[in-house]
């Protein structure tokens, strides 16, 4: 069944091109060369030459090398015995452990019938007031962080991971720094969260293309779990690089680009890989956080763009804060409204009065005389600033409700706030009133 | 009419495959691809000399060169019938629900299942008796559907005037069954049946005669309703980048429209959201009729992740259940969301066929896809006279949230009505988000013309105003021009915007909205004695609020009437001062 073909006929970017029968489409094949042996996908078949594309990239590559097709699409094991390893982007292992290939699954599977979804409704509690006052992350929820390079996004990262109540921890990295990759292992090892992980890592030196199989690997590996019962959160770091991979190969493969060369499916290829957050009717549940970095801080390039538009919600991390503007967590609603009766009205008040308060910095630095009512404002948002945004800030979202009605109480009279009478009569600290 | 043409594979590209074939070809006609045991769905878009070039509904992994394809004769078509309400399908009408007790938590490829069940029977009465003549869509009897009467009507692919020959009883049929049959001026016979057959991109036309839509659609948001208003059998497009509540407002019209039957396509876009309405809307009741909304929805779901190329089969689906039911005389409104993902699928198919890009790639024929598609829409008069309604709106969602890219451009130059949303309004919560400033409607309104004027007029003085403040700040301000800024504020706070998670604020009525519109008309042409900045803008927030409370209170209740004379007395006392 495996035939073994020597004739390539071309090689151009990461794709070779070899001349072949009875190839299936997506299949995988090995390529042997003087440097080893790399994988390769099939990405186009016309008629007898098949396109590969080489995860390794196609150094060293020689027309006389030899294709091996497997005739299978790509597969990963699965199973408690990857967790607490280790293994880089074609799922080879990086520790010492053994290779495994015992329960392999398909990577890819076809997406999930929505009638078998079921709307979820469990809050993951972060400790950190913008998210959980104000952006409540959801099991099963698939959120980007939206950031710039160089702001702590892959601390908020490792931050959540711990403190969030799931059962497994995959983490799927793409093009990161060596040291951000000792950071998590570090981290999560500090925390005992070792044992719960598993590691697919591609880092900044490894060949480009090899990243495109990382978040089919990780969510693979995580649906598997999900299946069986797991609550499995997936973090993928970074899914810009996963973008510039497939921009590389699409511009190779001549396709007509459709915004800043990035390939007019863009957002299929995410979408196929964020919908895999799911929660299973009667099983587990996959939940996702990936890290977007906006080239130039501009959220309307097309991978921050076409992310948005896909994921439900996004954190925007800037200057080392989450940004109350901007960020968003759709699925808060599914939660917020079970949690204490004030928190809808907190989170909506407290965000308005945010806006104005912005408002009167900007006319602040312009210059402009400051009105009683701007005073307040100025002293609402240094409050707010120093003891909700920070990232410092680590209290459960109780406290930290009752922190911004003190906050509110300090700056503000109750009708200032715009605020419904039934639930100033109700919370409002009386000391102030 | 029955030899098999079958052509083998040569070339795979994505969802795009080519195949040589042995004889004819016809464009838009449905090809299997046999794939093992699998029979994967495709459809023939472009011919070039023996070769066929097909998108395929499915993904395409594993495909050969050689594998036999087999050419179906049949452009992709829908079945139309009693049991379509309620029902949740794909983009090809393969029954969802169906499929998951068949298949589970996955969605197999190459299976589909029947859109309606065969064997199913319903109570059938006819209508028409033997040697009466009838048109192509004249209603030759009923069967019950949930809360509607479901007329059977003579299928609309025939033509001319036709003869009933015989018709059944009234007695339960099952979908196979003949009820009627008909005869053609040509003598031709023609077996009529519960359900019909209809190629999805080819508008239902049987009707005398398309109006204009003037009779407004109540979709219970009033800032739609009052200010940009849309008519039944009427097109509106939303336009806005992510985040700024495209889908919330889609699902709030959904549950709170006017209408009698709503269709949903969630074309390309998020499978939560669809989960959402497929879990809630079983349990919310319809105040109209006192039954679950889900009896008088149909779902057409082709999530983000599912094969790109049946978005646009979705769309035009979603279009040929909405006309179908319009032939009954009903007001059907189809929700789509979001045509951009259908645009790009469009632009993907493009990109594979190796065609000539347009504008950021999508394809020179973009624009009169997208104008054919909102032209199903419209109000029609039946051959009995009465009249049935279409509705489109479509959300779009422009690459950065700019609205100058093709699809948003496109929309806009053939819907009737534009509800823009902006991400300042969503930044700053305030909901709905749709822009005053830069949306327009050509439709007519339930609130008098004047008084809609004047209403725009505030909010664009308002806005003016605030955009001077920025420059020579408040205190550069005019006491008058400030109290301009805060009633223009105060309007959209009391007034368009509107709390979704506030059990009575979420829909207001076409009464209600009526009478608060009057009520905040008169508060914004009034003279206020106020005697500085900070007195007006402390007198404004105490009137917001008193006004906010004002909209949580249920209509004509106790403590609506009791709220209103508070703030009549409010009022009075700074217009009062005035008088002395």
């Amino acid at each position: 069944m495996q035939k073994v073909y020597t004739n390539i006929v071309q090689i151009a970017g990461d794709v070779v091109t070899v001349e072949a029968e009875g190839v299936g489409y997506m299949d995988i094949a090995e390529i042997s060369t003087r440097r080893g042996v790399s994988l390769a996908q099939v990405i186009r078949i016309d008629s007898e030459k098949v396109f590969l594309q080489v995860f390794a990239g196609s150094r060293g590559i020689s027309t006389g090398d030899k294709v091996r097709f497997l005739g299978h699409p790509m597969r990963v094991a699965t199973g408690e015995n990857l967790l607490g390893r280790i293994f880089n982007g074609s799922g080879l292992p990086l520790d010492r452990g053994p290779a495994l290939s015992e329960d392999m699954v398909d990577v890819g599977a076809p997406p999930v019938n929505p009638v078998k979804r079921i709307v979820p409704d469990k809050m993951i509690r972060t400790g950190i007031p913008l998210i959980d006052v104000f952006n409540s992350l959801v099991e099963s929820q698939k959120l980007p962080i939206f950031s710039i390079a160089g702001e702590p996004y892959n601390e908020l990262l490792s931050r959540i991971a711990i403190q969030a109540e799931v059962d497994i921890i995959i983490l799927g990295g793409m093009g990161l720094k060596y040291d951000d990759y000792l950071f998590f292992k570090e981290t999560l090892n500090k925390h005992g969260s070792l044992n719960r992980s598993i590691f697919f890592m591609h880092t900044a030196s490894d060949p480009v293309v090899e990243c495109l199989l990382v978040p089919d690997i990780a969510l693979a590996v995580a649906e598997d779990f999900a299946l069986k019962g797991k609550r499995v959160l997936v973090l993928l770091s970074d899914m810009t690089n996963f973008a510039d991979a497939l921009k590389e190969i699409s511009i190779t493969m001549e396709q007509v680009p459709s915004n800043r060369g990035y390939p007019g499916d863009l957002y299929s290829q995410l979408a196929s890989r964020y919908e895999k957050a799911v929660s299973f009717q009667g099983a587990g549940s996959i939940t996702i956080l990936a890290v977007t970095t906006m080239p130039g801080d501009d959220v309307t390039h097309p991978v921050p763009d076409n992310t948005g538009y896909i994921t439900e919600g996004q954190l925007y991390l800037k200057g080392g804060v989450i940004e109350p503007f901007g960020s968003l967590s759709r699925l808060k609603q599914q939660v917020n409204g079970k949690t204490r009766s004030d928190h809808r009205t907190i989170m909506d008040m407290m965000i308005q009065l945010f806006a104005n308060y912005r408002q009167t910095v900007e006319k602040q630095s312009m210059g402009f005389q400051m009105s009683a009512w701007d005073n307040k404002l100025l002293k609402y948002g240094e409050l707010f600033e120093k003891n909700m945004m920070s990232l410092k800030v680590n209290i459960p979202l109780e406290k930290a409700l009752d922190l911004g009605w003190q906050i509110l109480a300090e700056s503000f009279s109750p009708e200032e706030t715009g605020i419904k009478r039934s639930i100033i009569e109700q919370y409002w600290p009386k000391s102030s009133r | 009419m029955k030899n098999k043409r079958l052509g083998r594979i040569v070339r795979v590209n994505a969802n795009m495959v080519v195949a040589e074939v042995d004889g004819h070809i016809i464009q838009n006609e449905v090809a299997y691809i046999l794939h093992g045991s699998e029979r994967l769905k495709a459809e023939v878009i472009r011919v070039r000399g023996k070769r066929a070039e097909m998108q395929v509904y499915e993904n395409t992994a594993g495909l050969k060169v050689g594998q036999e394809v087999e050419f179906s004769d049949e452009l992709l078509s829908v079945e139309l019938g009693p049991g379509l309400l309620g029902q949740i399908f794909d983009g090809l009408q393969n029954p969802l629900p169906a499929l998951a007790e068949k298949c589970g938590f996955f969605l197999k490829r190459g299976v589909y299942l029947e859109a309606l069940p065969d064997e199913r029977e319903w109570d059938f009465t006819p209508l028409v008796k033997p040697g009466e003549k009838v048109l192509a869509g004249t209603w030759l009897g009923f069967v019950p559907e949930k809360i509607f009467k479901h007329y059977i009507m003579a299928p609309f692919s025939l033509s001319g005037s036709l003869e009933v020959v015989s018709i059944v009883a009234q007695g339960r049929y099952n979908l196979k069954q003949p009820v009627a049959r008909l005869r053609s001026s040509d003598g031709k016979m023609h077996d009529v049946f519960l359900q019909q057959i209809w190629p999805v991109k080819i508008p239902i036309q049987a009707y005398k005669e398309k109006l204009r839509p003037l009779e407004p659609l109540v979709t219970k948001m009033r800032l739609i309703d009052s200010l940009f208003p849309v008519s039944r059998g009427g097109t509106y497009c939303i336009p806005g980048p992510f985040g700024a509540g495209k889908t919330v407002l889609q699902q709030l019209t959904s549950r709170h429209a006017e209408v009698d039957i709503v269709i949903i396509a969630a074309c390309g876009e998020r499978a939560g959201e669809v989960v959402e309405t497929l879990k809630t809307f079983p349990e919310l009741v319809d105040p109209r009729t006192g039954k679950p909304l889900i009896d008088r929805t149909v779902i057409i779901c082709n999530t983000s992740s599912m094969p790109v190329a049946a978005r646009e089969s979705s769309v035009y689906t979603a279009a040929t259940i909405a006309e179908y039911y319009r032939q009954m005389g009903l007001n059907v409104l189809l929700l789509a969301d979001s045509t951009s993902r259908w645009a790009q699928a469009m632009r993907e198919m493009s990109g594979r066929l190796e065609e000539i890009p347009g504008e950021e790639a999508f394809p020179a024929y973009l624009e009169s896809r997208i104008a054919s598609f909102y032209e199903r829409a419209g109000l029609v008069r039946l051959h009995n006279g009465l009249t049935g309604s279409v509705t489109i709106g479509g959300t779009v969602s422009p690459a950065g949230g700019n609205f100058e890219e093709p699809v948003t451009q496109a929309t806009l130059k053939v819907v009737g009505a534009f509800h823009g949303l902006s991400r300042e309004r969503s930044d700053a919560r305030r909901y709905p988000s749709i822009d005053p400033l830069i949306s327009w409607s050509k439709y007519k309104g339930f609130i008098e013309k004047e008084k809609e004027d004047l209403g725009h007029e505030f909010l664009r003085r308002s806005n003016e105003v605030f955009q001077m403040m920025k420059v020579i700040g408040e205190e550069g301000t005019s006491l008058r021009d400030y109290i301009e800024y805060l009633k223009g504020e105060f309007f959209d706070f009391v007034y368009l915007q509107q709390n979704a998670f506030d059990a009575v604020d979420e829909s207001t009525s076409k009464e209600r909205q009526i009478y608060i519109f009057d009520f905040i008309h008169d508060i914004l042409l009034s003279e206020f004695k106020l005697e500085d900045k900070q007195e007006a803008l402390h007198f404004f927030q105490k009137l917001r609020q008193l006004l906010k409370t004002w909209n949580s209170a249920a209509w004509d209740s106790e403590e609506f009437k009791k709220i209103e004379e508070e703030i009549g007395i409010f009022l009075e006392e700074k217009k009062s001062k005035k008088a002395e």
